[in-house]
């Protein structure tokens, strides 16, 4: 479709310069162009990833990405009465929290993108101990649990998770990530988690990956 | 093995003007060791100021490095505008409920008085019992928050970064107040004996703000706060991108900066030579888990980067060892340094 490609471009600057409005005037242009695609979802989805992808290398800011989401979530709200959740997966149950930390800035930021991307997360919150999220994750059904940590000795208690989770038979992948692991790639692995990513785009491919696996 | 010639505060001096010392200076950025050392709880440890005293009189002992760190915790600087601290018994404490809860509340916000801000006296009476040991023998590392980074602390990161973008005039309230606690706490660290103060930025840094806002907040707020600070300082970005800001980050008139392990420390190195001296940048994260081996090569690569012709200290890139990094990694660290950091630097192949 000729101009999405660079609608897509002018949408993501439109982003990094934190304009709503020209962000709005993207989108609007771009809808009443193609009213029958899902326009707002491609822009946004795809904006979003280079955002965040961007900020691995060093070529965005957190801040960017973060008024980014913001953004994109005022302008989805905006049409949410044209749009319904049933671009939204229900099964498997997928949830994530901020594990002991309370730096819950990084799980704001990957929910928001997951549910951009049409994943149904459940928000199990921030300071969440081990015990607390094992029992939600099995109340739930959980199959897949992303968790986010800042301080270093939140990311080192993962293996209680774990522990708990084969204590009760429960097959539950986890995908860890946040700063600790952004500066030991080894340290994933140690604490005994399946996946580790690096950005909320890293979530979004790793988090389809394990529904295909699971399938 | 060759005698050392210089004191700590010597070595660090020569680095500080470019010059080659008897060898690489080691800051050994320790906090919660000292408890360790003690055999305290982390809360316990920080309650009293002779505790942080003996331990960082002990550490500097054991491990031959080249300063005293003076730091207790970030969030201190909080508890000192009547916030709450959370401990835990294996890390730093963090910063509990904000003290601005809405964006209104800044307007009525007061500058604590230093001088009558029994945590903040803490760690002055701190510094000022560590002078009384050390003299002038081992620079004394005094921290401070920027007044551009503490809001985080203060009201949370989220309102905060919308404030910055949507709220220009109660931005700029809350940071002429901060610059004027930044610059209070500053001097009296200095005066109780700090030889020089750490600046802590990470919200300046290119990991969490663009180049742009940086010129227009965190680079103009550092100008007009470090103008105003009575002795020489050191940038930190706490384990953030400097690289990209750095041209900018020499004309705020700090004396050095640290290079985060996200970064090629030779490049920062490269970009500093001969106008701002270099800390960095082993990767305190990893360092939990290293061998001695793996210690000795880390060190090796950073001298390699950042050491020749002076003007770099070798620390963690963070600011901050991790509670869990063990006693045998840091001797490690101190064997290394005295093993691969003694200049002339002559083993490091020309095209390093
Ligand atoms: C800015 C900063 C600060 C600021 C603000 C921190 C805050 N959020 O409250 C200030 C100055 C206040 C600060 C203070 C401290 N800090 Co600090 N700080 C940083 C810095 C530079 C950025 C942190 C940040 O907020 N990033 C933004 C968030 C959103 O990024 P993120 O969590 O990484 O999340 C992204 C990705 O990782 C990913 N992601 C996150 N979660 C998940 C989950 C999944 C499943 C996936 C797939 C992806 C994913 O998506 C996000 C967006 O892309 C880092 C170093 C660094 N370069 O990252 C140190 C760092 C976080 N700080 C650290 C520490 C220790 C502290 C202190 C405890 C120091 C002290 N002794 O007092 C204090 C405590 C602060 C407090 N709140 O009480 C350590 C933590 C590790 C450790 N050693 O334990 C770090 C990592 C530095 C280091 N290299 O050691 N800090």
């Amino acid at each position: 479709m000729p101009g999405v490609e660079s609608s897509i471009d002018q949408f993501e600057s439109a982003l990094l310069n934190v304009d709503r409005q020209a962000a709005k005037d993207i989108l609007d242009e771009a809808v009443r162009i193609d009213p029958q695609e899902k326009i707002i979802e491609r822009l946004i989805v795809r904006a979003l990833d280079n955002i965040g992808k961007k900020w691995e290398t060093g070529e965005t800011a957190l801040s960017q990405v973060y008024m980014s989401g913001v953004i994109c979530e005022e302008l989805i709200a905006d049409f949410t009465e044209t749009q319904s959740d049933s671009h939204l997966q229900s099964a498997p149950q997928i949830a994530i929290a901020t594990f002991r930390d309370h730096h819950s800035l990084g799980k704001r930021i990957v929910l928001s993108v997951l549910v951009a991307n049409g994943l149904k997360t459940m928000d199990y919150g921030q300071g969440v101990e081990a015990e607390t999220l094992v029992r939600k994750v099995q109340a739930d059904g959980i199959k897949i649990l992303l968790i986010s940590t800042l301080m270093l000795p939140s990311a080192l208690h993962v293996p209680d998770v774990r522990r708990r989770l084969e204590q009760l038979g429960l097959d539950v992948k986890i995908i860890v990530g946040g700063a600790p692991f952004r500066f030991d790639e080894a340290l994933w692995r140690r604490v005994g988690a399946d996946a580790m990513g690096r950005t909320s785009s890293d979530a979004v491919e790793i988090v389809r990956q394990m529904l295909e696996d699971i399938k | 093995m060759r005698l050392e010639s210089m004191t700590p505060m010597e070595r660090t001096l020569a680095a500080l003007s470019h010059k080659e010392p008897d060898r690489i200076p080691l800051f050994l950025l320790l906090t919660m060791h000292g408890a360790k050392e003690l055999g305290l709880t982390i809360k316990d440890y920080f309650s009293e100021s002779r505790h942080v005293v003996e331990g960082q009189i002990r550490l500097l002992e054991k491990y031959g490095h080249d300063c005293i760190y003076a730091f207790f915790y970030a969030p201190l600087e909080v508890e000192a505008w009547g916030a709450e601290v959370i401990y835990a018994d294996d890390g730093p404490p963090n910063s509990g409920a904000p003290v601005v809860r809405k964006y209104g509340d800044i307007k009525s916000l007061n500058v604590p008085d230093v001088k009558h801000t029994p945590c903040l006296c803490k760690a002055l009476d701190a510094i000022r019992m560590l002078k009384a040991k050390v003299g002038d023998t081992t620079p004394i590392i005094g921290v401070a928050m920027s007044p551009f980074s503490l809001p985080v602390m203060q009201m949370g990161f989220e309102p905060y970064l919308r404030l910055i973008y949507e709220e220009s005039e109660l931005f700029r309230r809350l940071t002429d107040v901060n610059i004027r606690f930044c610059v209070d706490w500053s001097n009296a660290q200095l005066k109780a004996g700090a030889t020089a103060i750490c600046y802590f930025d990470p919200v300046s840094s290119a990991t969490i703000i663009p180049r742009e806002l940086y010129l227009k907040t965190g680079f103009e707020i550092a100008g007009r706060t470090l103008s105003q600070i009575k002795g020489p300082t050191a940038t930190h970005m706490a384990s953030g991108r400097s690289l990209p800001i750095l041209d900018d980050i020499v004309k705020t008139g700090t004396a050095a900066v640290a290079a985060s392990r996200l970064e090629d420390l030779a490049a920062v190195k490269e970009r500093c030579r001969n106008k701002i001296s270099v800390l960095g940048n082993l990767n305190g994260v990893e360092m939990v888990r290293w061998t001695p081996s793996e210690t000795e090569q880390a060190v090796k690569e950073c001298i390699a980067k950042a050491g020749a012709g002076g003007g770099f200290i070798l620390s963690d890139n963070h600011g901050e060892i991790p509670f869990q990094v063990t006693d045998d990694t840091l001797f490690a660290i101190g064997g290394a340094v005295r093993k691969w950091g003694v200049y002339p630097l002559d083993w490091i192949p020309a095209d390093e």
